[in-house]
């Protein structure tokens, strides 16, 4: 069965913080919930749906209905990292399709930033402490954990193997990487929540300490605490809101999700699990990549983006890194505007996960709502793609194609 | 030198790891379709077979990506290798300069201990 308009995203909430050093995880999940309700203009009684990953805490969607005092008859705990919200979008419209719940509550939230404070001050009292991780922590039973964790694997190195590969096969160079932080920083500069607002060159890029070859630390994204709730309602429900409160319908178009791993040790790094989500989102919404005048690219590193934008099909494979020159993905210059609010690069990436601010920030352009320095004209058709996990060893990419009605 | 973990092993896998110890590698590979695959499973993971057997590898390949991470006596560098059997493995290079190796450059296993564990086979340029 086909998604397209079987569902509304009615209500978008960033938490302002970013660094949440007297804020709870479960307080941050609650806080970012109660924003995007008031957003949409719905009350806590009117959500039977609810969906979180595994950054919320305890038994996720259980603790957060005890917690939150929600009646639900649907829950989701879908966990593949940071592009989780991205498919509890596509699940929540498939919910709705199906009967299921009418008004689904996603909430993303966490605090590493200010863990990594603790354990750093603690490690300095010689108390110990360790640094917190995106995911949990290295489970055991894990059948590849033997056979990769004694090479000491970290985010950076796993994403610093793709963009060495990719730097080989397609001759890309670490000067077209910087264009994306180029990019973001242009971006940022408006956003006055966000991390990082300096706008920065591409030799500020590149003359950054080398954090894992080729990788310097400006390619790298920001560390923050804080979150971000989506509401996803039935057609007529947001038709109603609409009516009420003015703004237009964000209609859900295209989804598509897909999972990549070591294939048997059948390893290609020069593609991403997007190459497989992209497409069936482009025919489920009907549109193609020229028809996306916004679009939201999970931005835990410069190549992160690179791929997507190859993968997703706005540049041929290999060509990303002369797509991203010259400032093309800068809002009012290039030809495809991305991560406005300064994303992961610049904004923030709480919880160690961008999958829900790419959302929000795309909602925000459809409705007109983004900042007017980077603001899209007219923007009717958007895009949200996330990549949760390693590029290089095993991730999960969701593709969200919205249009505004 | 880092600290080397040792590997947490599972059953089904136990054979590689008592192999390292003796300075061999060892690849899985399934009789039912012929594929070589890694990391080890008792099942095939290209047609779910359960006659899959062990397989003495060569040992050489080549980089087919690198990168070197940490400064100074902390650095290490993590590579994915393509063996000669034609699966790709992680693993790190060591005794060499990062700064000379290629990918696509020709490597040998080498087997580094670890603290109160199996051997790790690691890779240097040949």
């Amino acid at each position: 069965m086909s998604l397209n308009g079987t569902a509304c995203i009615v209500g978008a909430y960033e938490h302002p913080t970013r660094k949440a050093d007297d804020l709870s995880v479960v307080r941050l999940h609650a806080d970012v919930a109660k924003g995007a309700l008031e957003d949409a203009g719905l009350s806590k009684n009117d959500i039977d749906g609810y969906f979180c990953a595994g950054d919320a805490p305890g038994l996720g969607t259980t603790t957060m209905a005890e917690y939150l005092g929600l009646k639900l008859r649907h829950v989701d705990s879908t966990e593949c990292g940071g592009s989780a919200p991205i498919l509890h979008v596509a699940h929540a419209a498939a919910a709705i399709a199906a009967g299921r719940c009418n008004v689904a509550l996603i909430t993303l939230a966490g605090r590493p930033r200010a863990q990594m404070a603790a354990a750093q001050a603690a490690a300095k009292d010689g108390k110990g402490g360790r640094a917190p991780l995106a995911l949990k922590p290295p489970d055991p039973d894990a059948p590849e954990l033997a056979f990769e964790l004694p090479y000491g694997p970290a985010t950076q190195n796993l994403y610093a193997l793709v963009a060495k590969r990719h730097m080989y096969e397609f001759g890309t160079t670490s000067e077209q990487l910087a264009w994306i932080k180029v990019a973001a920083s242009h971006h940022a500069q408006h956003n006055p929540l966000a991390m990082l607002r300096d706008v920065v060159t591409v030799q500020d890029v590149v003359n950054s300490p080398m954090v894992s070859d080729p990788l310097h630390r400006l390619d790298c994204c920001v560390m923050s605490d804080g979150g971000g709730a989506l509401i996803v309602a039935r057609p007529e429900i947001a038709r109603e809101l609409s009516r009420k409160n003015g703004r237009p319908l964000v209609m859900v178009r295209g989804t598509g999700e897909a999972p990549k791993h070591g294939m048997g040790g059948q390893i290609d790094l020069t593609y991403s699990a997007a190459a497989f989500s992209g497409p069936r989102a482009f025919a489920e919404a009907g549109v193609t990549p020229a028809d996306i005048q916004y679009a939201s690219l999970y931005d835990s590193f410069t190549i992160t983006v690179l791929m997507q934008l190859e993968d997703l099909g706005f540049c041929k494979k290999g060509e990303g890194g002369k797509f991203v020159m010259d400032g093309n993905l800068i809002s009012g210059v290039g030809k495809l505007p991305f991560n406005t609010d300064g994303g992961g690069l610049c904004n923030n990436h709480p919880a160690n996960r961008g999958g829900v601010t790419k959302v929000i920030e795309a909602v925000r352009q459809l409705r007109g709502e983004a900042h007017p320095a980077v603001q899209v004209p007219n923007c009717t058709w958007a895009l949200a793609s996330g990549i949760g996990g390693a590029l290089a060893s095993r991730h999960t990419a969701g593709t969200l194609i919205m249009e505004r009605l | 030198m880092r600290k080397i973990s040792a590997p947490r092993v599972l059953p089904e896998s136990l054979p590689f790891w008592q192999a390292a110890d003796e300075g061999r590698y060892l690849v899985k590979k399934c009789n039912s379709c012929g594929q070589v695959h890694h990391y080890p499973r008792d099942i095939c993971p290209f047609c779910l077979s359960a006659d899959t057997v062990w397989q003495e590898s060569h040992g050489t390949g080549v980089v087919y990506s690198f990168s070197t991470m940490g400064k100074d006596e902390a650095a290490y560098t993590m590579a994915y290798v393509t063996l000669d059997e034609g699966v790709t493995v992680m693993s790190n290079l060591v005794d060499c300069d990062p700064a000379q190796v290629r990918i696509g450059q020709k490597v040998r296993v080498v087997f580094t201990p670890t603290e109160g564990g199996h051997a790790v086979p690691m890779f240097t340029p040949v």
